[in-house]
């Protein structure tokens, strides 16, 4: 559905996409994970056939977006980031020009909008006007704009951004729905809701792909070398020595909190899961546990993992 | 052309589903009639010596109105797109920059006869209570808003150029009133040049409006400022179309 082959893309002198390549199949939900300024955003609007690729080539359905652009971009339904709208119109109203401008007949138009107005929540605002909703409103307009010619691809930068947690649980649901039977491409710097939404992910930085995969194997690729964290009510001491003995422990530091209990951090010296070894000793020593966690993986640890090698070069 | 009509429509009703659009139309409603109380004022019960459409066109309310009007109207067409970012869901749609700049240019020139309308209210008050009975005549009235369409035309299709290569309303407003008054002074400038059978002066008299209005307003259709107006206009047109257009040639 999508192939970019070497996309290059640069503003005056800054190169926001550095050589990228990747292909996305039928039916798949991809995301592109990344920090601001990673050149998701870039990527997305050469998808989208809103700016031009300083090199290499991007097909959408086979359609090149620079040459065939139009019709790249009848199977597109884009929505940018910050979802700009026009504030003056109302709901169903916009959807309509929109269905409209997308090549739709007056009819078939009409039935489109209602069913993506049904599909996106949007069926008791429909006669409001856009600049009066409340911001998760507008971003479901948006949505239903992207959704309204029903395109083989949608490409949505940063869907959830600003909403909240209820709202945010409903784009989900709703963009986890339309995996299959349309193709997605989002953006996000969230990283459970690429675990929650997409097939694949991508991850972005500074313009290059970095990694690919799918979330399962990239949180099992990250799970090594992640920190456990242990509460458990026993001598400090005779803990720091346990701590001690064990060679799969790198590093640990103890800390007193409340009560009896101490907390320890635990870091593995090569990748391995430390609570099973945390819960014989306690079974083994009698004494209580209150909690046993590994730390999850924040977005940053991610980035730190995948780049590391690249920082690590020039030293 | 299926695009065109959805585009315009829309086009149209930002102007007419905005407060905005209503303050442009009330604005000049008032200068078209400040204008009028002024020239028949001035007249009294004196024989008129041209019809008052004439008049009009030579009074500095007309340019005036002229001259603000168009930045006014045409700051917003691209300029507020970009800056909303609207211009990134319109332009990422299957539509082609002809269309787009087509409808744009073509609203505008709607909203600026509508905005002129109020006009043939000031004609017919005038024709009914003055001795002017040649106000509300056919060919006069047509003329004149010959005049005004073309003049709005030039000066609207500039608005959508400055519109296009500016981000902001501020600055497309800007730039375009600065186009309007250069060349006002040099329709002034024009009109102030011995007349000779020089190529010269010929080619300034092009750029002399305010005879070119006169003459409309007469009832006289001239054709070198028939073709003057069209061409400037296309020429304007066409230079947007390629500004919009190299948002998509390769860097």
């Amino acid at each position: 559905m999508i192939e970019i082959s070497n996309l290059t893309k640069r503003y005056a002198g800054r190169t926001a996409v550095d050589d990228i390549s990747f292909h996305v199949a039928r039916g798949e939900i991809v995301g592109l994970l990344g920090p601001n300024g990673a050149g998701k955003s870039t990527t997305m609007r050469v998808l989208s056939g809103f700016l031009p690729a300083t090199s290499g080539t991007v097909r959408v359905a086979g359609f090149d977006v620079f040459h065939d652009s139009k019709e790249a971009r009848r199977r597109v339904g884009y929505m940018p980031e910050n979802n700009p709208l026009y504030p003056e119109m109302r709901v169903r109203e916009y959807l309509k020009f929109r269905a409209r401008l997308k090549g739709l007949g007056r009819r078939q138009s009409r039935e489109r909008v209602s069913i993506v107005m049904d599909q996106c929540g949007l069926a008791d605002v429909s006669k409001r006007v856009i600049g009066q909703l409340s911001k998760g409103y507008r971003q479901r307009v948006g949505l239903a704009d992207a959704l309204v010619h029903d395109p083989e691809l949608i490409i949505l930068d940063e869907p959830t951004i600003g909403l909240d947690p209820h709202q945010i649980r409903a784009v989900r649901a709703l963009i986890k729905s339309l995996g299959g039977r349309h193709t997605v491409l989002i953006s996000t710097h969230i990283l459970p809701e690429v675990e929650m939404m997409c097939g694949r992910v991508l991850i972005m930085f500074n313009g290059r792909v970095l990694a690919q995969d799918t979330p399962e194997n990239l949180q099992h690729r990250m799970a090594g070398g992640s920190q456990v964290i242990a509460e458990i009510a026993a001598p400090a001491d005779a803990l720091n020595a346990a701590w001690e003995t064990f060679g799969e422990i790198e590093h640990f530091d103890v800390t007193a909190t409340d009560g009896a209990f101490f907390r320890c951090a635990l870091t593995p010296r090569n990748g391995c899961d430390l609570r099973p070894l945390v819960f014989s000793l306690v079974r083994e020593k009698g004494w209580t546990l209150r909690e046993l966690t590994r730390s999850r993986h924040t977005l940053e640890d991610i980035y730190v993992q995948v780049t590391k090698p690249r920082t690590e070069e020039p030293e | 052309m299926r695009i065109f009509w959805v585009l315009l429509r829309r086009e149209l009703s930002a102007y007419f589903l905005s407060l905005t659009g209503y303050v442009i139309i009330a604005a000049i409603a008032f200068l078209t009639g400040a204008s009028f109380v002024q020239l028949i004022n001035a007249q009294g019960n004196d024989p008129w010596p041209m019809p008052v459409a004439q008049m009009f066109f030579g009074s500095f309310y007309f340019w005036m109105i002229v001259l603000l009007s168009a930045p006014v109207i045409t700051m917003r067409l691209f300029a507020l797109e970009k800056s909303s970012g609207t211009y990134e869901t319109l332009m990422t749609a299957p539509v082609d920059d002809l269309q787009v700049v087509a409808a744009k240019f073509t609203a505008a020139l709607v909203f600026y006869v509508v905005m002129w309308l109020p006009l043939l209210a000031s004609l017919f008050l005038v024709g009914r209570f003055t001795n002017q009975s040649a106000a509300l005549d056919y060919g006069v009235v047509g003329g004149m808003y010959l005049g005004i369409f073309l003049a709005g035309g030039f000066f609207l299709s500039f608005g959508c150029l400055a519109s296009a290569v500016s981000r902001t309303q501020m600055v497309a407003a800007m730039i375009s009133l600065a186009f309007g008054v250069s060349q006002f002074a040099l329709a002034w400038w024009a009109k102030n040049m011995a007349v000779s059978e020089d190529w010269r002066s010929q080619l300034w008299s092009c750029f002399n409006m305010f005879d070119h209005m006169n003459d409309l307003a007469r009832g006289a259709v001239d054709t070198r400022a028939l073709v003057f107006y069209l061409t400037m206009t296309f020429l304007f047109l066409f230079l947007t179309l390629r500004i919009v257009e190299s948002r998509r040639w390769k860097s």
